[in-house]
Parts: structure tokens; sequence; C-alpha cells
């Protein structure tokens, strides 16, 4: 029976890392395209959680708000592009990060403006119970929505690294985030690219505020999953997709296992720092993450 | 007209050296001490007082220990609130346990305590830089604030887990009301902004800025990294400490853990940001602009429904506050990313030549 | 017969697969101004670097004044007396050049950061000596109208004085220059020919440096140590070095 505890827990862990990467992703793709560390990302999954159940709440074909939601976060990200990048271009990090910040705070405002600051419920078909065979073949309990979401964390990883490595566009972008003056000198065309990263990171942030919000609930909390995703990013890499996932499955597993195990040793309560910590230890081995890129300082 | 240098000249490096070497601005700074230490506790609303004037200058204080930490030295730190926080329970704990100390001592020796949380903290800035050591530096955020919530001897075991800061009482005479409270925070305010101007413009600044600008060649002149970085990082928190005591005795009254939040943090950073980075002025106009800010937007949707009879509720008001607030962040750092303080300098420099135009 | 000040013994440098340095072996006399020169890539930088301790060398030993180092820091060759200026300018460029000059000073200051915050008498008095020092320094250069002018908004070729100076006010026993006059045209390159050579009149600083212009090398240097792949392949007097085979193949590209 301790096993079995042991790897329902485990799962459990490793399933929720899933979902912590999947929100790093997006965190992944804006970095590593466009060298800007987007703090705005969390309140991007909630604003497209929030406009898509609103949109449903209100009696819409539930595909026609998921396209009218992608729609809208792509006009977002053009937006974005347009009046917060586009004058700040080829300023230092520090300054870019800053005006994400700036950014969380005006979307924050006005998703709950436009659609008010009630919490929602959101289904998408697939019910959080758990997996029948496992559960009674072996006392297992692993959510068969918790399943899903892995699944399409995967597909997404997918396609996202062949567009990455195989693409004519994927290669630009990967020129932008090195370098913006010599992407330009290139010919890259530096606001259409961003464009579409940010584009596509509305949708990635779309997925992820869709599981989420199946899980959490569509609620102003929401935001603070970017949060949840800050390890992932450190033991990962910032510039790493399969960095994300394998940082998630790490930060996942060990947050889980330590509340379950560790926690009531130290009166509970150690999901706030755990996931930090782990991820401090991780760094001062490899300060940079498994798959970041190296940081050399030349003189 | 006003502002001109005509006619004083330096003779000696000493002069050269001075921290207001323009008279016209050593007559501003001496005006402006004498309106803050004589006629603003005498005149002043005791309610503005307390609840803005006072903590408009605990936050610069903050502001300063995270412009000396981020600013300065270039270290890029998010758990500002939480070495607040550390200031604020060991103060109470030190008036608490060892009255017989006295405030002010407990205030260093809480700001000390800061201060080797902050070394603790600091210890990964010499293998991780940027955003990845911003990230680590929410572990310090978090890890406290759990510490502080769970561990009840910091609370003194209080039940609900708030305590009420004790009476300020130095050499007999009681820090009670807004206005006394107020000149305690000044004369500390005062003093340790003076010490951190010296510190920056001597040899610690120099080598703060020489990590900011380029690390390893200041390794290669021979600027030690690791004292450098942990001194940086000791004196910001112990600043910190302070205004957190501070913020717990002279402002709040209670010390309660919900105040040190990761968004006090940030609001922290916003007055750095705003302010000027690496700029001991731009701390105070920063921490000026956050404070304001809210009661500004207030004042105008209230002038807006006396106007327009317009009504805006309190949710919309707060979800504008927001939005109006990101915006403008945005538009300072497209602006002017250098913040308040080098607005402050254009100006002076205009003010030098009017009221001609060149 | 002046007294050897440096001497590198068999220093051999290698990244992953690539070799820097094969075998590298001279010496430097005090006072003397030595030139490293050779085609690009032949590891006249890398050499530098090994010097104050930038890179630390496979194979070799490094011997400054009386003491033998495997492995040199750059923390300890500040120490020692080694300064050097970069190829790519290292300047703090926040700082203005009275700072970036001071903070050559570094090594030389007292005073803790308790006696610099309440600006007591020995800091007071630390901080304006040093001041006095880096003020003739900037005489020196005559830099006198920028000194308060932020690092990074000047012209490139007062950047590299700046730069000099800030070498120069650690007082150092050996001055290392990565191709100080890259990037000049005639009269700017003229004035640092001059700074050098004053600097090596004046203050007796041994000189290092590597430099691409064959007239300024001739002109200036005592003696000229010549590599190519890694390797040296001459050290002698700039007279001998003109007229050397094996030099002139080297830049002509002759294959070997």
């Amino acid at each position: 029976m301790q096993l079995a505890f042991f790897i329902e827990v485990l799962a459990g862990g490793l399933l929720a890392g899933v979902m912590y990467a999947l929100v790093a992703l997006g965190f992944v793709l804006i970095y590593k395209a466009s060298g800007v560390f987007n703090f705005a990302q969390g309140a991007m999954v909630f604003f497209a959680a929030l406009t898509y159940v609103s949109l449903a709440e209100r009696g819409w074909n539930l595909w026609l708000a998921l396209v009218v939601t992608l729609v809208v976060m792509i006009v977002l990200g053009v937006a974005t592009e347009r009046i917060v990048l586009r004058p700040l271009v080829n300023q230092p990090q520090i300054t870019l990060f800053m005006a994400t910040i700036g950014l969380t705070f005006v979307l924050e405002g006005l998703s709950q403006l436009i659609w008010g600051s009630q919490p929602h419920g959101l289904e998408l078909g697939i019910p959080d119970v758990p997996m029948e065979w496992l559960s009674q073949k072996w006392n297992i309990n692993i959510s068969q929505f918790d399943l899903f979401a892995a699944f399409v964390a995967g597909v997404l990883v997918a396609v996202l690294g062949v567009f990455f490595q195989k693409t004519r566009i994927g290669r630009a972008l990967r020129a932008v985030a090195d370098d913006h003056q010599a992407a330009l000198a290139v010919g890259i065309p530096l606001q259409h690219i961003w464009a579409i990263v940010w584009a596509v990171a509305g949708f990635v942030a779309l997925v992820a505020g869709l599981m989420w919000g199946v899980r959490n609930g569509v609620q102003f909390a929401l935001t603070f999953v970017a949060l949840k995703a800050l390890p992932v990013l450190l033991i990962g890499g910032f510039e790493s997709i399969p960095g994300a996932i394998l940082g998630g499955l790490i930060i996942g597993a060990t947050e889980k296992l330590a509340e379950v195990y560790v926690g009531p040793m130290v009166g509970g309560g150690i999901e706030s720092w755990f996931a930090y910590v782990v991820a401090l230890l991780f760094l001062l081995v490899r300060p940079e993450g498994l798959f970041g890129e190296k940081h050399i300082d030349r003189v | 007209m006003l502002y001109r240098e005509a006619g004083q000249f330096k003779s000696s490096y000493a002069e050269d050296q001075q921290i207001f070497p323009i008279r016209q601005d050593r007559i501003g700074i001496a005006l402006l001490l004498v309106v803050a230490f004589a006629v603003v506790p005498l005149v002043g609303n005791q309610y503005w007082l307390g609840a803005l004037i006072t903590p408009f200058l605990i936050f610069a204080l903050a502001a300063l220990g995270l412009n000396i930490l981020t600013g300065y030295a270039g270290q890029l730190s998010l758990g500002t609130a939480a070495f607040m926080a550390v200031g604020a329970f060991m103060a109470y704990n030190f008036v608490l346990r060892m009255p017989w100390l006295g405030v002010i001592p407990s205030f260093i020796l809480a700001g000390l305590c800061a201060a080797a949380v902050g070394i603790v903290f600091g210890l990964p800035s010499l293998r991780i830089k940027g955003f990845y050591l911003a990230v680590a530096t929410l572990a310090c955020q978090f890890f406290v604030l759990w510490a502080l919530q769970k561990f009840g001897w910091f609370t003194n075991y209080s039940s609900s887990g708030v305590v009420t800061a004790q009476r300020i009482e130095i050499f007999g005479y009681a820090f009670v009301t807004p206005a006394q409270k107020y000149l305690l925070t000044l004369v500390i305010v005062a003093v340790m902004a003076l010490a951190a101007k010296n510190l920056m413009r001597s040899e610690t600044g120099r080598a703060f800025m020489a990590v900011r600008d380029m690390d390893v060649a200041a390794s290669v002149i021979g600027i030690p990294m690791m004292k450098t970085k942990l001194l940086a990082f000791a004196i910001s928190s112990f600043y910190c400490g302070v205004a957190g005591a501070l913020h717990a005795f002279c402002y709040l009254g209670t010390v309660e853990p919900e105040a040190y939040s990761l968004d006090l943090s940030f609001r922290i950073l916003f007055m750095v940001i705003i302010g000027g980075a690496g700029s001991i002025l731009g701390s105070f106009l920063g921490a000026a602009f956050i404070t304001l800010f809210p009661i500004f937007l207030n004042l105008a949707s209230g002038w807006l429904h006396v106007v327009t009879g317009i009504e805006i509720s309190h949710a919309t008001l707060s979800n504008l506050e927001l939005i109006i607030f990101g915006g403008l962040i945005i538009f300072f750092l497209i602006v002017e990313p250098a913040g308040l303080a080098r607005l402050w300098q254009i100006t002076k420099e205009k003010l030098r030549l009017w009221p001609f135009p060149h | 017969m002046e007294e050897v000040l440096l001497e590198v013994r068999g220093v051999s440098l290698a990244f992953g697969g690539v070799r820097a340095l094969t075998e590298v072996s001279f010496d430097v006399r005090s006072h003397e101004v030595r030139a490293i020169i050779g085609p690009n890539g032949a590891g006249k930088s890398s050499l530098l670097n090994v010097l104050n301790g930038v890179y630390h060398p496979q194979q070799g030993t490094i011997r400054f004044g009386a003491r033998e180092f495997r492995d040199m820091d750059p923390h300890r060759a500040a120490a020692l007396g080694i300064a050097r200026t970069f190829q790519n300018i290292a300047l703090f460029k926040g700082m203005t050049v009275l700072d970036n000059i001071m903070t050559g000073r570094n090594l030389k200051m007292r005073c803790n950061f308790l006696q610099q915050a309440l600006w007591l008498g020995p800091a007071r008095r630390e901080e304006l000596r040093h001041r006095r020092a880096a003020e003739e320094i900037i005489d020196f250069l005559e830099i006198q109208h920028i000194r308060r002018t932020p690092v990074g908004r000047l012209p490139y070729g007062l950047q590299k004085r700046v730069e000099l100076g800030r070498a120069l006010a650690a007082e150092p026993r050996l001055l290392l220059l990565d191709e100080p006059m890259a990037g000049m045209n005639l009269e700017e390159k003229r004035d640092m020919c001059r700074f050098v050579l004053d600097v090596n009149d004046q203050f007796g600083t041994a000189i290092v440096l590597i430099e691409h212009d064959m007239g300024v090398v001739m002109d200036i240097s005592d003696r000229v140590v010549v590599l190519d792949y890694g390797r040296k392949i001459a050290d002698d007097v700039p007279d001998q070095i003109k007229k050397s085979q094996a030099v002139i193949d080297a830049y002509l590209g002759v294959a070997h």
C-alpha cells in the first residue's frame, strides 16, 4: 500500500508539473524569440481563460468561443508588440521586463473591467476523476483530466519544437532572440516576427488557461500560476522548450512529494516556497539551468 | 537667472566633492529641511501625516535600500518586502524580550538581522545573474514570509498571528501622536539617506557600480566580487529592515505578515524604476509618486463625479487604477527609462539657462 | 642589462581541441617596452589573458618579480602590480571618467564602508588623497575637460585613453595593453604613443603591448615577440624582426 500511495503521489506530482510546464512554455517562447522575460504571461493565461469562459457562459457555441478567444489573444499580441515593444527596441533586458510587469497590471485591470471579477467554473468535457482501471486494479488514483492535460502539453511541445527547429520562421525567431540589431541588419522583419511570437504565446496561454481553469476555476488567483512556472524556468533554462517540460516534471514531482512526506514534519504550507528553494539549489550547480544557454562574459 | 553657477569656483577637491556643490542647491535643501522638521509637524493635518507623509518616508527608505542593491550594484531583487518583514518582526521581538535595549538600538539590531538574512539569500548572486537571480530572490520572499508565520516565536505565540507594535519611548520621551512618529521617522530617514549618499560617492559606491556595469572587468582591476556583492545585499537589507521596523512601529501600529507580500516588493521596485535607478533622490521621487498615485486617482474620480455627475464604482476604480498604473510604468520606461531623477536633472539644466532658450 | 621582471616559461593553452598557445616562453625586463605581434588568431590576446589570470594555462609557469605561479588569478595579478587594458574596452559605462579612474585606485583604499558612510576624517582624507592621484593622471592624459562625462558617451579614442588612465591609476609595475591604438586615426595614434612612452619614461613601468601597426611597433618597442598559430617564431629587437624571413612568411601567409 505504501508503494501504491507513493506512485500515486509521484504521478500526481509529475502531472501537476506538466501543468506548470504548460505555463512555462509561454515564457520560453517569448524569451527564446525576443529576449524578453514576459512577466505578463500569467495575466495572459487569466485573460484568455476569462474571455473564453465568459463567452461560453453567455451561451456562445464552444468552438466559436474558442476561435474568438484565440483571435482576441492574437490581437492582444500584436497590440503589445506595437505599443510596448516597438518603442523599446534594443533597451536592456531589464527595461523590457519592467514593461511586462506594467503590462501585467494593464491586463489584470482590463480583464476584470470587461468581464467582472466573479470566479467561474470551467468544463471541457473530461471529468476530473481517477482512471477507473488503474484505481480498480492497483488502487492508484490518477485523474483522467491530468492525463489529458499531459497529452495536450506533449502535442504542443512537439509542434513548437518542430516549428522552431525546422521552419524558416523558427530560425528567424531564434536569430531575433540572439541580437535584435543584427537580425534587423540581415533583413528579418522584426515587428512581424514579434507579433507572430506574441500571438503564438497567446495561443499557448489560452491552452494553459483552459487546463488550469478546469483544475482551479477561472478566478483572479489564476494569475499566480505564473509564479509557479518560474522555478520551472530556473531549472529548465529560459530558452529551452524541452527544458520547460523536464523542469516542470522535476518541480511538480519534488513539490508534491515534499508536501506529502516532508510537510507534516514542519507544519505544512511549504508549497509556497519549496519549488523555489529546489530551483535555487539546482541553479547553484548549474547557473543557467539544465538547457539554458551559457552566458559567456567576453572582455 | 536664478539658477546660475557663475562666480562659484571650487578651489579644492574637498569643495568639488560636496554633495551639493551649487549654492542654490544648498539653499534649497536647507529650506526643505527647515520645512520638513519645523513647519510640517506644526502645521500638518494629523491625518495626512499619519496616512501619507510618514509612509512616504518609510517607503522612500525601503526604496533607497533596494536602489543600493539593484540600481547601484545591479543585482535584481524581488524580495524587498521579506527584508522589511524581518526588520518589523525582529524589532518587535527585541523590544519585547530585551526592553532595556531601547527602541533605537532595537531598530538597529533588527536591521542587522535583516542584513544577515540578506547575506544568506545574497550568496546565490555569486553564481547566478540577471533574471535567474531575480527569480531566486523570490525564494527568499516566500520562505521568509512562511517562516515568520509558521514559527510562533516571532509573534510571541499570539493566537491571531497579528501583534500590536509597542509604544515608542526614547529616554522617557514618548512618540505617540502622528506628528511625533513623523519626526522620529524623518530623523532616521534623513540620517540614513545621508549615510547612503556618502557611501555611494565613496569607493564602496564605485565598487557597486563597477560590478553592475561589467563585473569581469571589476574583478580584473582588483575589486573583490564576493565581498562587494554580499556587502551590497547586507547594506540594502539593513535599510529595508529598518524601514520595516518603522513601518510597523510608526505607520501600521501592528506587525502583520500580510503587509509584506510580494505585492509590496513590486511596489518598491516600481518606486526605484520610476524614481530612477542608481539615484538617492530618485528613491524619494519614486516613493512620492507611488504613494500619491492612488490618492490622486481618488481625487480625480471625485472631481469627475462633481463636475459631470458620473459615478465610478469602487471596483471599476480599482481596475482603472491597475490599468493606468501599468500604463504609466510602460510610458515611463519608453519616455525616460532613467526615471524622475533624470527628469529632475534635465529640469535643472534647463533652469541654468532660464530665461534664455539655449 | 636590466633585471627580468616577468618570465613566461613553456606556457600552453588549449580550449577544448583548439590550441591557442603552444610552449610559449619569453621574458620582459623592468622598464622595457615589449611588443607582441603576429597575424590574426595567433594567440596574442590569449597570452595577455594568461598573464593576468583570466585564462589558466594547462602547462607552463609564470614568474613575476620573485614569485613563480602556475595559476594566476585576476585579483592577485592586480594586487601584484599588473594592470591591463582590453581590446574591446572594459570601462564601466555608467560611471564618469573620474569615477572610472578612481576605481583603479581601489586596491590602495583602506577605509571600510562604515567609515565611508559616516564620512569621518580618515575616509574623507583618503578619498581626497586618491582624488589628487587620479587628477594627476587626468592631467597627464589631457582629459580634464571630460572628467565628469559618463564614459558611455565618449568617442572610441577617448574611451581608450580613459581605460589607460584607469590602468595607470593602480601604479602598476607591469602594464599590459591590448591593441591600444586600434581604431584610431593618425593624430590619436601619435598621442597614444606619446602617452605610452611617457608612462615608460616617467613612471618606469614595463609595458607589454599587442599592436598591429608596424610603424608604431618598430618605433616604440625595445624588443618584439612574434607569435603565429600559438607558437613563438621570433624574439628580438625590432630591426632584426623586420628582416626575419620567418616573420615575413607568417604575415604573408606562406604555407607551413
